[in-house]
Parts: C-alpha cells; sequence; structure tokens
C-alpha cells in the first residue's frame, strides 16, 4: 500500500474531523483538571488543517505532515499547539523513505522524543506522552493484528491515566485533586491513533494486502 | 535605575510580555512604560489565534520583532501554554536571532517591571533575566 495523495487526504482529514467532533469532550475533561480551552483550542488547530486540506494532501508524505504540524503550531493557541505541532513536524521530518513498520517505528520514536523536550514531560505525569509511548511500543512489537492492537493500546493507556496525578501542565496546580479525571491530551492522542487505525485498517482490505505490506511500499 | 525618559535605545535589551490575557499584557507592559519611559523596546502580545484566552505563536513572532534589539529580548510569560508558545516561537526565528532571545522564570507582571528597569539601566540580557528571575523565590 502506498501512501498515495488520496489516503493522505483521507488520513489528515479523518484524524482532523474525529478531533473537531470531540471538541466538547475534551473541553468537559480539560475543565474537570485544566483550563477548559483544549477542544476549542484543538478545533481551531484543525479547522486550520482541514481549510488546507486539498493542498497539503498533495505535498509529499512529509512535507504534509510538516503542514500540519506548522498549522497546529500557529492556530492552536494553547500549549498543546507546540506539542502536537512537534510530533507531527518531527514525524514529517524523520518520515523514512520507504513507510516499513520498522521505519515508521522510528520516525514515530524520534517524534514522541521531540513531545518529550518540547513538554520537558515524560510518562507518568498525566499528560498525551501517557498514550504516544505505550502505542510507540506497540508499532515496535506488535506480532498480531496492528490496527486492532494499536486501537487497544490508546484505549487502556488513555484511561490509565484517570487515576494518575498531574505532574506537568496546568492539571499539576490541582495536585491531588487531578486524581480521577482522564487526562484531556491523552484523550486527543486517543483520539488520533484510533482515527489513523481506522483509516489504514480499511484502506488495506480494500486492497487486500497482507498486514506486513500495510504499511510498506 | 532611576525611572527616565529617554529615546529608545537600541543598545537596550527589549522585553516582551507574553499573557493568555490581552489585557494582562497590555496592562502589564503599561506598568513597564511608567517605571521607564521609552527607554527599552517594549512589545506585548496575549490572546489564542482568532480571540479568546489564549497565546498565539505568530503574535510573539511579532512582538518580538517590534522589542527587537541587538542587546537582545527578554521574554515574561504568565502560565504553560505561553511559556511552550514562546519556546515555539524562538524556535522558529532566524538562527542568529535565536541566541539572543532568554524567556524568564518570573511572574509575568512583577518580572516584566524589574527586567524592564534592569534593561533601562544598560544591562546585559543576562543580567535583565537574572534580575526578573530573582523574583522566583518571593
Amino acid at each position: 500500500m502506498q501512501i498515495d495523495a488520496e489516503l493522505q487526504h483521507k488520513l489528515i482529514g479523518t484524524v482532523a474531523r474525529c478531533v473537531i467532533d470531540h471538541a466538547e469532550e475534551l473541553t468537559a475533561l480539560d475543565q474537570a483538571i485544566g483550563d477548559g480551552d483544549h477542544g476549542i483550542n484543538m478545533k481551531r488547530g484543525f479547522d486550520a488543517v482541514l481549510a488546507d486540506l486539498d493542498k497539503t494532501s498533495a505535498l509529499p508524505v512529509n512535507e504534509a505532515l510538516k503542514a500540519v504540524g506548522m498549522a497546529l503550531v500557529m492556530k492552536v493557541g494553547g500549549a498543546s499547539g507546540p506539542l502536537y505541532g512537534t510530533l507531527f513536524m518531527t514525524l514529517g521530518k524523520a518520515f523514512p523513505e520507504l513507510p516499513t513498520r520498522a521505519g515508521l517505528a522510528e520516525a514515530f520514536s524520534a517524534a514522541v522524543d521531540a513531545v518529550k523536550m518540547r513538554g520537558k514531560s515524560d510518562v507518568k505525569m498525566k499528560t498525551m506522552l501517557d498514550v504516544l509511548v505505550p502505542v510507540l511500543e506497540t508499532l515496535r512489537r506488535s506480532g498480531g493484528d496492528l490496527y486492532a492492537e494499536l486501537r487497544a493500546t490508546a484505549q487502556w493507556a488513555a484511561e490509565a491515566t484517570v487515576p494518575m496525578q498531574a505532574v506537568r501542565g496546568r492539571a499539576s496546580f490541582l495536585g491531588a485533586r487531578s486524581v480521577g479525571h482522564m487526562d484531556p491530551g491523552a484523550r486527543s492522542s486517543w483520539l488520533m491513533v484510533e482515527a489513523v487505525a481506522g483509516v489504514l485498517e480499511g484502506a488495506q482490505s480494500m486492497t487486500g494486502t497482507d498486514k506486513d505490506r500495510a504499511i510498506s511500499r | 535605575m532611576t525611572s527616565h525618559k529617554a529615546k529608545i535605545s537600541s543598545g537596550n535589551v527589549g522585553i516582551v510580555i507574553v499573557s493568555h490575557s490581552p489585557d494582562v499584557a497590555r496592562g502589564a507592559a503599561d506598568m513597564v512604560r511608567q517605571m521607564v519611559g521609552d527607554a527599552i523596546p517594549l512589545a506585548w502580545c496575549g490572546g489564542a489565534p482568532g480571540g479568546g484566552l489564549g497565546t498565539n505563536v505568530e503574535a510573539i513572532l511579532s512582538a518580538i520583532e517590534r522589542a527587537w534589539s541587538e542587546a537582545g529580548v527578554a521574554i515574561l510569560v504568565d502560565l504553560g501554554g505561553a511559556e511552550t508558545n514562546s519556546e515555539m516561537a524562538v524556535e522558529l526565528l532566524p538562527e542568529e536571532r535565536r541566541e539572543r532571545v532568554v524567556i524568564c522564570d518570573a511572574p509575568v507582571v512583577e518580572g516584566a517591571v524589574m527586567a524592564g528597569t534592569e534593561a533601562s539601566a544598560g544591562s546585559t540580557l543576562e543580567q535583565v533575566r537574572s534580575t526578573a528571575e530573582e523574583l522566583r523565590a518571593r
């Protein structure tokens, strides 16, 4: 399966719409433990991504990822802009010539490391990294149904942020009171992983390519 | 460090104030101006792209441009997103400018006033930053 313009259009569009459709939920989660703007901010960023979708999806995949990242950096308006922007921009920079599973895992690993640097954060701090890091591990290690495993990982990982106490971000102001709510950034990361896995799974079943070839040209 | 009104000297460090709220940023800038007059380049920005509370990388870049000084620019920020977006903005600057911009770990209003006063005395960027950051322990 090739990541052609059509698939790229579908991937970016589905991720954007999925986040936009859940903006109210993200805001509600952020009202519980943050400043209540995650949904509004992410919607503003992904509205900008959608507005440029036709232009962006015609670009080579690495340039398209950088363009998505830059749109998020410029339009989100909160810390999640540079954080998700850095994720997409680094993924674009590191995107392999031949998108094999191992190559993609490498690139995603570089992107996750860049997010850690940008947010001066790591796992167990109740952030998006608590989803991104386990998802990276699954991408590296999955031996079975990759897309189902990615979805399952993103879900349990996001749910695992509920009992955590926030160490970074506005939620850390609440101390122990941040316990008992899912981290909004973990939820938005889960949404994106689910959207990407769904599109790639659909593309794979349409072309009938086997799993190992599903993400290689 | 007496308060004085002088012509903006490009030799003095510039100050940028970044808040989630345009009202807070403007108010803090007013306080700095009252202290130091036109002795330093000063710019502020606040609010998300398209309005509402938040911070905006493009607006931060433009504020750095307005407050630019060969001696450098010190940025004062309020909460997390303002810091992350300011760091992002600094990374997007041309390489030769990146080294001459610092983000102060200090409360935005008091830090801006202290940094502005220090800058108006012709201090270096590092001196301006450390004066603002003395406020951390208080």
